[in-house]
């Protein structure tokens, strides 16, 4: 018997809080980069999962529109981690932290 | 020819588009020929227009170029039209030619200003507003340029922006205009209401019989009351005459065309636009003439003690608006106007070459700093020695004589002794604070290094300005047979006569004797000036009769005072408060923008943790 | 309990639950790398092998390689190591795992009550079936992410220069 959609919804849940999580306790960006990706990696199993119940291909290109905004993040932000390394000599995000108010 | 009337209104406008739109590109030349070019199509087309006037006279005296209907409210439909007549026709003159004149004389004055080329957008305004001002077949239209000159006015007086008391002065015209302004409105209200028009000819024909009634007299004594405040406000007569000294601020120029020559003669223009309604209103007009009598007397006072040249030149101006004013008050309307004319050509001369001094001696306008001009400043010597001459009505050689003894003449025919003995006395004022102002600037020893000006923009205009303030000014006569009804004493023969040389002998006597005093015993008159009576004389004919400190003490400071006490109470602090909380929240909001990211992720976190759990116990 | 889908999803947590705490920026990225298989292997399970493969070549084979490459490229050593160590202090992670135990609580609360099953089908949506949806009704939305990837390299481009 194959698994119901709650139990697949609560493991994309679980993944999205340990990406939350990454984010919230690391301070190297690289991490916070990574924990994104993680975030985004749960949601897109949250419609495939939706897609299989539904028994509909739209959760499916949910996915493949998720993965294009995952490879457009990836690559910006690793972008202005080569910059902001460049320009602190850090990884540290706090050290970015100039638009306090 | 009649069909390029609208050329002359319309030619200034232009020019005020060009140098608005095109400010600062055109360069200092391109500024000049568009600002004074377009003066000058203005005045061409004005020459042409009194060239028909003379030799075809319209059909019923007066030509009517509809343009547009302006409005449409209800019933009310005022046109836009242009009315030329003999009394229109005279301003025009005025405004266009000497108006041509000062903006000549303007090119040069101003030259390597800032502001040159927004100089000349605003005189050019000002002249189409002007004339709008008296083609106006509309009293709503002639309101119209009447307000657009005073706007012009007080663009021109805070011209030189960057010194605050400029700035005052000309806030200072604007507000004492505008009380004038406000009667002038009400005024017209109210004939709307009387007559159902506004349309002039209209008003001049309805007014006799819609106001033959108890009640008519009483409404048309009011509406009187109303258009003269309007016309004391713009012609800074008694007791809306302080801002005059003040606008002196402005360039030379300005305060030459709109401060002498123009603009300050509106009300002169206005009452004897509707001069039917001041009929219906004897006492009114009666009250018209003393308000002249006293100005002129008042003014005259306190032009004797003033030591700024220009405030000399003022107050003279405002004397002789209330010789006009007196002139109406007397019923002799075209001896009003004549003056008006006269005034404007040596009135102008004057201040130009007052502005020719001003430049020679590095913008030093105190006469006790000048002196011995004359032989440095030949030509400023001779504009001013006629120029004064005509002012103080030198008889026969000069064109004031003509017009002032005109006035004189028609107030002891008509009967108004009062009016005659003041505008008498006022002749012998004027003599001798003229007499003083030459001799002080131009006799005596030199106490400034002068540089007289050259170039055809320089002298031109003084020379045109200097012939028509002799007698040659004195013979032009206005065509306003038809237009203004006849004064009482046409054609005196010996009695006029006499006139004529009591007020000449008054003139002259009070040239002869300050010339007298101040060459052959200045000792004296040194010894007189330091008594401590003459010391205070003198103090309070300086502060203008002290109608500075009175209006300040009566009008300004308890308004202030009210704004202070209004300022601070309980609805303004409530109102108060919403700012402040708001104030007080952005300081807290700053506070949490600390720039570290992570906080912000755990913001959303724990946002996320109420949101889930509040559908958490919903369900 | 299905084994097929409960193996993977708990590789899949303990992969990411490492990944996220590891010191080593060199081993986060494998334990990603594994995390996302695990997930790859979830939507075999439910029937989506088309976004399996696409999971493996595009998450795990370019973006997570991109991360590589940075890696590379910074030549982080030791020092990173011994520095995330100084950061990661209980004092630092503690609040936030609190608040993420929690959410994890409520979530399991919310989308997984007790006795609400809605099982899933076996059937197998294929290629075919997401591409003819994929350039029918959705063919803007492929335009836009097309566009938005095209923004993407200009902006990398540009922000990746030495200047």
């Amino acid at each position: 018997m194959i698994v119901p959609f709650e139990q697949v919804l609560f493991v994309s849940g679980v993944l999205f809080v340990l990406g939350l999580m990454g984010i919230l306790i690391r301070r190297n960006i690289l991490f916070v980069l990574m924990s994104i990706e993680v975030m985004m990696n749960s949601a897109a199993l949250a419609f495939v999962a939706a897609g299989n119940r539904w028994g509909q291909p739209d959760g499916q290109i949910m996915f493949i529109l998720i993965l294009t905004l995952a490879a457009s993040e990836a690559s910006v932000g690793l972008a202005l981690v080569l910059q902001i390394f460049r320009r602190f000599k850090t990884l540290d995000t706090d050290a970015a932290s100039e638009m306090k108010g | 020819m009649y069909d390029l009337l609208f050329l002359v209104f319309a030619l200034p406008l232009a020019g005020f588009l060009i140098l608005a739109f095109g400010r600062g590109r055109l360069g200092e030349n391109g500024a000049a020929a568009v600002g004074v070019g377009s003066v000058g199509g203005a005045a061409l087309v004005t020459a042409g227009l009194v060239a028909q006037f003379l030799g075809h006279p319209p059909d019923g005296g007066a030509y009517t170029q509809v343009l547009w209907d302006w409005m449409k409210v209800g019933g009310f439909t005022p046109h836009f039209a242009l009315r030329l007549d003999g009394l229109s026709l005279t301003m025009l003159g005025v405004i266009t030619g000497v108006g041509f004149m000062i903006h000549l004389f303007a090119s040069w004055y101003m030259r390597g200003d800032d502001g040159y080329s927004r100089f000349f957008s605003y005189m050019n305004l000002f002249v189409a507003s002007m004339v709008f001002l008296v083609l106006g077949d509309n009293l709503l239209f002639l309101y119209f340029g009447w307000e657009g000159v005073g706007l012009c006015s007080f663009l021109l007086i805070g011209f030189w922006y960057k010194d605050a008391a400029n700035g005052s002065a000309a806030r200072k015209a604007f507000i004492v205009t505008r009380v004038g302004d406000t009667f002038m409105a009400i005024g017209l209200f109210w004939l709307f209401r009387s007559l159902g028009t506004l349309d002039i000819q209209q008003v001049l024909q309805l007014a006799p019989q819609a106001f033959d009634s108890e009640s008519g007299r009483q409404a048309v004594r009011g509406i009187a009351l109303l258009l003269l405040g309007g016309a004391v406000g713009k012609s800074a007569q008694l007791p809306l005459q302080t801002w005059l000294p003040d606008a002196m601020a402005g360039p030379t120029p300005v305060s030459a065309l709109i401060h002498a020559a123009t603009m300050v003669t509106a009300g002169v223009y206005l009452i004897a636009r509707t001069h039917v309604l001041f009929e219906l209103a004897p006492d009114v007009q009666h009250l018209v003439g003393v308000v002249g009598a006293v100005t002129l007397l008042l003014a005259g006072f306190t032009a004797l003690v003033q030591t700024d040249i220009k405030r000399v030149l003022a107050y003279s101006t405002m004397s002789q608006i209330g010789y006009m004013f007196l002139a109406l008050g007397a019923g002799a309307w075209s001896a009003a106007i004549f003056h008006l004319m006269t005034h404007a050509f040596f009135k102008a001369l004057l201040f130009l070459s007052a502005g020719a001094v001003i430049l020679a001696c590095h913008h030093e306008q105190d006469i006790r700093k000048m002196g011995g001009l004359r032989k440095t400043l030949p030509l400023a010597f001779w504009c001013f020695v006629v120029g004064g001459g005509a002012l103080a009505a030198v008889p026969y050689i000069t064109a004031g004589f003509y017009s002032k003894d005109e006035i004189l003449w028609q107030a002891y025919a008509g009967g108004h002794m009062d009016l005659f003995l003041a505008g008498l006395f006022g002749a012998l004022l004027t003599s001798i604070y003229t007499t003083r102002l030459i001799l002080v600037v131009f006799f005596g020893e030199e106490k400034t290094h002068a540089h007289a000006g050259h170039g055809v923009s320089y002298w031109l205009p003084l020379a045109v300005l200097l012939v028509l303030s002799t007698f040659v000014g004195g013979l032009i006569h206005p065509p306003l047979e038809g237009v203004l009804p006849a004064a009482p004493g046409e054609g005196g023969g010996a009695a006029q006569l006499g006139i004529e040389a009591l007020s000449g002998s008054v003139a002259i006597g009070g040239i002869l004797v300050t010339a007298l005093v101040y060459f052959t015993r200045p000792r004296a008159l040194l010894a007189l000036a330091q008594a401590p009576a003459a010391q205070a004389v003198r103090r309070f004919w300086f502060s203008a009769f002290g109608f500075d400190w009175l209006y300040d003490r009566l009008l300004v400071r308890p308004f202030f005072w009210l704004v202070r006490v209004c300022s601070g109470d309980l609805f303004d602090q409530a109102i108060g408060t919403i700012p402040e909380l708001l104030r007080h929240a952005n300081v807290l909001s700053t506070r949490t923008q600390t720039g570290r990211m992570r906080w912000y992720a755990a913001s959303f976190a724990a946002g996320a943790v109420l949101i889930v759990a509040a559908v958490m116990f919903r369900g | 309990m299905d084994l097929v889908f409960w193996i993977p999803a708990l590789v899949a947590i303990v992969a990411t639950l490492l990944a996220v705490t590891n010191y080593n920026p060199v081993h986060g990225l494998l334990y990603l790398i594994v995390s996302l298989l695990a997930v790859a292997l979830i939507f075999f399970r439910l029937g989506a092998p088309f976004a399996g493969i696409l999971e493996v070549i595009v998450y795990a084979g370019a973006i997570v390689v991109l991360f590589v490459f940075v890696v590379m490229m910074l030549n982080l050593g030791d020092a990173v190591v011994e520095q995330e160590k100084r950061w990661l202090k209980p004092r630092v992670w503690a609040g936030p795992a609190v608040l993420c135990g929690v959410l994890i609580v409520e979530l399991w609360r919310v989308v997984w009550p007790a006795g609400a099953t809605h099982p899933l089908s076996d059937a197998v949506i294929d290629a075919p079936h997401v591409g003819v949806a994929l350039f029918g009704p959705y063919l803007l939305a492929v335009e836009l992410a097309s566009m938005m990837l095209l923004a993407a390299l200009v902006a990398a481009f540009h922000l990746g220069r030495h200047d």
